[in-house]
């Protein structure tokens, strides 16, 4: 693609809304006066009927039979369906097809949707939905990973990444270690429960309102199920309130159930299930077992080092291949691995099908080697920071991924050793461990770890996006593209986009709904990639339009095109100045097309899944982190004292939300690691259903002193849309920092001897455990006969 | 079985017959159609649909229609005149305090209940008093500069 031509330094003073400003939330004002419509906020047709789904009770189980009566003898109730009622395909989506909208005659997890049932009003429809009588012909189920692994039962094949011959550098390296570790899946939490709202139109034709990241595969879901095509199904979405990757395909079978009973019924149907309902029946971050066998040398450079990941993908695929892609994508982190082998395994479990969340198993793969990082600095009794700069990627030497990508821009050198001063990491070092030596019962820890996280699908044909931009008569336009809005501000970075190319205030862009009638085949907003693609495709839609009203004031002036300049809400032909608005009037008056699509393809990537080889990402986005906890040891209980990150979004489109993205993602995955905990019990029913018992973080757990930096000098070296960077996911990862100062903390109680065994969620509990674990093992090191 | 109620919201007197399960909540919504207020868990944890009622922070999933008989509830559509807006949303709005905005009608309600006690808090008493309210996008560090802000001028 051409570099941007527009830099607002060149242009003089733009008014509001151009690029690199931090303008505000495009809806603030909506947001801040409960004006902001969200979809269960959208006035209902008379006669519209709410709908409730009724859940499988068991795990695993044959349904033996189905008494629907009572639903159906409910007051209120109007219809009930069952998969026997379906006139078209009983699929959500899932690249597999194993993802019924209702159990078959099989239900796979505690929460599966068996049949739907549509009544006056929300709660009659939700206590309808639990008055089936269903006999189960119970089914063993599998439950956790392990399991999982010992019956070979997988989603999908398992895959291996290898490169170099880790085993035998391993055997030659002058250390070893061999270890296991886990870590625990995440509910995302979006505020906004999932909804849909489904409204019957003329000729079969289905209008769905859906709070979905990806509204065109809601559309291609809703058309199969009513036996129908994608020509007769809109579905629309003006904003979410919050997504996180739980509204990628989620969404489909919520909104597939309101539209298949608005066509039986031929009125609006509504589907809002209940926070418990929505935690229980929808997909969340996959947990994972990671084993681990690596060799290094005296420095801690890794020699050679074999990962075996499992993943508890739930009872299908959904997006377990890429999500689990990603997880091998970035087992090296920020560090060149000369021989590596990465083995992954999709393992099925009889529980909730996981799915997409911010960092798409990204975070998994960094967690693997960031722990690797740990114990090898652990065991050579030196600071981790200096076994993972030992470890990083070079700069023209030791700059090739484990799949054969090189890395180009690394900007790590930049970030590590100017967050290491500005967060006097050393000195806090020596200053935590004296506090350490005279606090017996509160001890601290420290921990920097690096994000290198690629950006793009590694589904390539994702990597594609559209925008339609109309300007009418009076100056005023609006934009549209296939991006969705779910908090991350992509509206306002695309509208700044083409405030910037038209040189006008931003307060004439409408932004318009997500919606799969203006633009087609969008792809999902996910893979932090929003404002990449649809940024470029709202900026060429922008220059088609700005080329033809330039050449209609060349003509119209009598100058030479080039002296036609857009600036400062205005242009400028030769020596004349006409306001935008009456360009765009002289414009329609002359039939100049005002309305334009813009269309975008990410260019050089390519990649081949059988080899696990090529460029699966246009670039990467890096950052670092140093958190510092501090832990009581006669609790578990601990507060993060203080955080500072340095991250680098590329040239910002727009630092006031970029800093809320890394803030945000931050603050989020500091939730994965530390509080959040998903716990089945042992009939496969998630007890932590509510944020009564799952705890996402609150005011109060924000780090006591929050330092947020964007990289000054930050710049892709790829032509991004003005060379900014994806900003949506990379941060998350920055919270792996706290899960290592909270191991570094609880070693400190040996005086460092000794690794903790801490995965992931460290709860306070957790977090006492390991301490409990580290005392005894120092105990029984003191006796001669003691096993470590 | 309905029940009379008489509620003052925003300054507007309503008489309506309501069930004695509604909720305020979905009185709020349903009834009178001021979709502002948000809902969130339906269990009085997340705070998405915290309003004010005689002068107190509530939240509005875990009160009855029927226990507001007679009360004054202000939500955030009330929060301010018409076409203007309340120090703490202008500061919300400035501070970039919020993402989605789905909790920000509740988080300012209940900051508004905070400074209404407390006018200058400490940023230690900000975070000791809005844990009830849930934020999953911003890692609230705006949230609470916004409130600090809006204090400073004198909300």
């Amino acid at each position: 693609m051409t570099e941007t031509t527009s830099d607002p330094t060149t242009h003089g003073v733009l008014r509001g809304g151009s690029v690199g400003t931090p303008v505000p939330h495009e809806s603030a004002h909506l947001h801040v006066s409960g004006e902001a419509r969200y979809t269960d906020d959208i006035p209902e047709p008379v006669g519209t009927l709410h709908a409730a789904i009724g859940m499988s009770e068991r795990a695993h189980a044959r349904i033996k039979s189905i008494d629907l009566g009572p639903v159906w003898n409910t007051p209120g109730v109007v219809d009930v369906m069952t998969v026997d009622d379906l006139p078209g395909a009983n699929d959500i989506g899932g690249p597999v097809g194993d993802d019924p909208i209702f159990a078959d005659g099989l239900v796979q997890y505690v929460g599966q949707s068996i049949f739907a049932v549509a009544a006056t009003s929300v709660e009659l429809a939700r206590r309808a939905a639990r008055k089936a009588v269903i006999e189960y012909e119970e089914l063993e189920p599998i439950l956790d990973i392990d399991t999982a692994l010992e019956k070979k039962s997988f989603v999908i094949p398992t895959e291996k990444m290898s490169r170099g011959d880790a085993p035998k550098a391993i055997d030659a390296a002058a250390h070893r270690l061999q270890g296991r570790f886990r870590f625990g899946g995440q509910d995302q939490f979006y505020l906004e429960g999932h909804i849909a709202f489904a409204l019957p139109k003329e000729d079969g034709d289905m209008l769905v309102y859906s709070s979905s990241q990806h509204p065109g595969e809601v559309q291609f879901v809703v058309a199969h199920a009513l036996g129908k095509t994608a020509k007769d199904v809109v579905v629309e979405c003006r904003r979410m309130g919050g997504g996180f990757g739980g509204k990628e395909t989620q969404p489909a079978l919520f909104a597939s159930i309101a539209a298949l009973l608005a066509s039986r019924t031929g009125r609006a149907v509504k589907i809002r299930p209940d926070r418990d309902t929505d935690m229980v029946m929808t997909g969340k971050r996959h947990g994972y077992r990671v084993d681990y066998d690596v060799g290094f040398d005296e420095q801690g450079q890794i020699n050679g080092v074999e990962f075996e990941f499992a993943s508890n993908c739930g009872m299908s695929a959904d997006l377990s291949g890429p999500v689990n892609d990603r997880t091998m994508f970035h087992a090296d982190n920020a560090y060149y691995l000369d021989n590596v082998s990465i083995i992954s395994h999709r393992c099925k479990t009889h529980t909730v099908s996981n799915t997409a969340f911010r960092g798409f198993g990204g975070p998994q793969g960094m967690m693997a080697i960031e722990w690797v990082m740990d114990e090898i600095a652990r065991y050579l009794k030196v600071d981790p920071l200096d076994v993972r700069t030992t470890n990083f990627y070079g700069i023209g030497e030791r700059d090739v991924t484990p799949y054969h990508m090189k890395v180009e821009d690394n900007v790590l050198m930049d970030i590590v050793p100017e967050l290491e001063k500005t967060s006097r990491y050393r000195k806090r070092r020596r200053e935590i461990a004296g506090y350490n030596e005279s606090s017996e019962w509160l001890k601290r820890g420290i921990a920097l770890t690096p994000v290198k996280f690629g950006i793009s699908f590694t589904a390539t044909h994702y990597n594609q996006a559209g925008a339609l931009l109309h300007i009418y008569s009076d100056g005023t336009l609006q934009l549209n593209h296939g991006g969705t809005e779910m908090g991350q501000g992509l509206f306002t970075k695309v509208a700044q986009v083409v405030a910037e190319e038209l040189q006008i205030d931003i307060s004439r862009i409408r932004c318009t709904p997500s919606d799969t009638a203006r633009v087609p085949n969008a792809s999902a907003t996910a893979a932090s990639s929003g404002s990449d693609l649809n940024g470029m495709a709202a900026q060429a839609a922008a220059r088609t339009i700005k080329g033809r009203l330039t050449e209609f004031a060349a003509q119209h002036y009598e100058v030479p095109a080039d002296e036609v300049v857009f600036a400062n809400d205005a242009v400028r032909a030769g020596d004349q100045q006409v306001p935008f608005a009456e360009l765009t009037h002289l414009a329609y008056m002359a039939r100049v097309s005002l309305s334009s699509t813009g269309f975008y393809k990410t260019p050089k990537i390519h990649y081949d899944r059988a080899t696990f080889s090529g460029r699966p990402f246009y670039y990467f986005a890096y950052g670092a982190a140093v958190s510092e906890v501090e832990i009581d040891v006669l609790t578990g209980e601990y507060r993060v004292l203080r955080v500072d990150i340095l991250h680098d979004v590329g040239k910002s489109l727009n630092p006031a939300i970029d800093l809320g993205q890394i803030e945000g993602g931050f603050i989020q995955g500091m939730g994965w690691l530390t509080t959040e905990e998903l716990w089945w019990n042992a009939k496969g029913e998630l007890q932590t259903h509510a944020p009564s018992t799952y705890k996402i973080p609150v005011v109060s757990d924000m780090p006591e002193v929050f330092n947020v930096n964007l990289l000054r000098s930050g710049r892709n070296n790829e032509p991004t849309i003005h060379r900014s960077k994806a900003v949506g996911e990379p941060p998350l990862m920055l919270a792996i920092s706290v899960l290592h100062a909270l191991k570094d903390a609880v070693a400190g109680i040996g005086g460092h001897q000794l690794s903790p065994h801490l995965g992931a969620p460290a709860t306070p509990e957790a977090v006492l455990m390991a301490i409990g674990d580290l005392n005894q093992r120092l105990e029984s090191e003191k006796e001669p006969a003691g096993v470590a | 079985m309905s029940v009379k109620i008489e509620v003052e919201v925003n300054g507007t007197r309503h008489e309506r017959e309501v069930d004695p399960r509604l909720l305020l909540v979905h009185f709020l919504r349903e009834e009178l159609s001021l979709t502002g207020t948000n809902v969130g868990c339906e269990t009085s944890l997340c705070g998405a649909c915290t309003v004010k009622m005689d002068g107190l922070t509530v939240k509005s999933c875990t009160q009855l229609a029927v226990q507001a008989d007679g009360a004054s509830i202000t939500t955030i559509e009330g929060l301010s005149p018409e076409g203007e807006l309340h120090p703490l949303q202008q500061a919300f709005w400035d501070e970039h305090g919020l993402q989605c905005g789905y909790c920000t009608p509740g988080m300012i309600l209940a900051a508004e209940g905070l400074l209404a006690v407390n006018p200058s808090p400490g940023e230690s008493e900000i975070r000791e008093s809005l844990k009830g309210n849930l934020c999953r996008c911003t890692g609230y560090h705006n949230i609470v500069k916004a409130i600090q802000s809006a204090a400073k001028g004198g909300a």
